[in-house]
């Protein structure tokens, strides 16, 4: 059976890691490639970089990033922020990054998504969707960072892009990003039942009970996590311990 | 003298990461293009992601077919890698049928609906066989896959090891000094980079 994976996921601006890191032993704590490799050491499944800048002209920076990761990290890794054409995601993985999300370019275009799939495999195409609740029970997507809303209901979204050919979602609640106080149960609930592409938790994890909770009670494929992992208040190992007292199957 | 390792490049997919696995591991590969090079390497890694058919004429119309198979009848040692160990069958039913290179009898099939397909994620390998490609890797260690099809060896006297996906498959076949991988060491992190470097030192000791 297939081991439910552990994400730590990067936040990057101009080729350097913007939140605070504080890892010890690390000749760089700003380098994403250095944490990425740590990561990779200590037992993460997988790394997400995310651009905040998500601007165009951060693309050479995305391809340098995933140029040096493929270097020095051996588990797969995603790149994502800004990128908007198919001839950003033919660059970036071919620079060596396994997967590429997407997420503002996909809304305006969701053309995209199929055009990636087709030419470069399901598997490299990661939907990134931000989503927020509604006061009627629904969510919502947002684009731009979350700053724009969009009308587009989460759930009919989720489906269309598992019918466009993306490989998995990314799914990050903003309702409790940031929060610490567990991802959002009942959302990436409605997700995993509604799609059955993998599907990414993201947002809100602040101990490592958030994670066995929503593995748990939503089976969704993956928890991501930031803060838990950069600010050392758990190691991966810790958190794979803890799924596997669980009896949640994990890699150790 | 140093052996030779070559990575073939036929135009399916990065190579890089398998490159900079062997680099860490302390046996640098040479990513080669030229089919006619092939004699010069003592070693031969064929990666590859993408359709077996595409593999397969890429591998045909370059002329690389053939001299990959003169490479193993020779005794030679040989690493394919996802679709790199699913073109050493006969046969593929992926997107029609297509001819393989015949070198491990059997077919490569569509994995079942029954799981998520692709079969993407770290799972186990169940080792079936004792063999120096896994030498130090514990049993049922996880290694990272992406595939959709699965190989079906007619005999199973040449697999190394198996995967629970739906069904059990075979996700490790050896044969002589021929070795076939469906999911990517360069990929599985520490353990992944053993089986590169058990790779290595079959070629230096062969």
């Amino acid at each position: 059976m297939l081991a439910k994976r552990i994400i730590p996921c990067l936040d990057v601006e101009g080729g350097r890691v913007v939140k605070g890191v504080h890892f010890l032993n690390l000749r760089d704590a700003g380098d994403p490639v250095e944490l990425a490799a740590h990561y990779d050491k200590e037992g993460a499944d997988e790394i997400v970089f995310l651009d905040i800048t998500a601007s165009s002209e951060n693309r050479q920076t995305l391809v340098e990033l995933a140029r040096r990761t493929g270097e020095q990290v051996f588990i797969p890794f995603t790149i994502g922020g800004g990128i908007s054409t198919l001839e950003d995601i033919r660059t970036i993985i071919k620079a060596g990054a396994d997967k590429v999300s997407i997420n503002t370019a996909a809304v305006n275009n969701p053309e995209i998504i199929q055009k990636a799939a087709e030419r470069f495999g399901s598997q490299c195409v990661v939907m990134a969707i931000d989503a927020k609740s509604r006061e009627d029970g629904s969510w919502e997507i947002y684009t731009h960072g979350g700053r724009k809303a969009t009308g587009i209901d989460l759930l009919e979204w989720s489906g269309k892009v598992e019918k466009l050919g993306a490989g998995e979602i990314l799914l990050t609640s903003m309702d409790r990003d940031g929060t610490k106080l567990g991802y959002d149960i009942p959302m990436t609930k409605a997700v995993c039942e509604r799609v059955s592409i993998p599907v990414i938790a993201s947002g809100g994890a602040g101990k490592l009970e958030h994670l066995s909770e929503v593995i748990e009670k939503t089976g969704c494929d993956a928890v991501l996590a930031a803060s838990i992992f950069h600010y050392r208040e758990y190691t991966i190992e810790q958190a794979k311990r803890y799924l596997l007292s669980k009896g949640i199957e994990v890699r150790l | 003298m140093n052996k030779r390792i070559g990575i073939l490049d036929y135009g399916m997919g990065n190579l890089r990461s398998v490159e900079k696995g062997f680099e860490k591991v302390g046996f640098p590969a040479e990513v080669f293009r030229e089919a006619g090079m092939m004699a010069e390497f003592d070693a031969i890694v064929l990666p590859g992601v993408g359709a077996f058919g595409d593999a397969m004429k890429s591998l045909q119309q370059s002329g690389a077919g053939i001299l990959l198979l003169k490479h193993i009848e020779e005794g030679k040692p040989f690493l394919g890698i996802c679709l790199g160990m699913q073109v050493l069958f006969d046969q593929s039913e992926e997107h029609g049928l297509f001819k393989g290179l015949g070198v491990i009898s059997g077919c490569v099939k569509k994995l079942p609906k029954s799981e998520k397909v692709p079969h993407m994620g770290w799972n186990i390998v169940t080792f079936k066989k004792k063999s120096e490609i896994f030498e130090g890797i514990p049993d049922n260690s996880r290694f990272y896959f992406v595939h959709s099809y699965f190989c079906v060896p007619e005999d199973d006297s040449f697999v190394l090891g198996k995967t629970p996906h739906g069904i059990e498959f075979a996700s490790a076949v050896g044969k002589n000094k021929v070795f076939g991988v469906q999911f990517h060491p360069e990929k599985s992190s520490i353990l992944g980079l053993k089986v590169l470097r058990n790779f290595g030192r079959i070629v230096s000791s062969a």
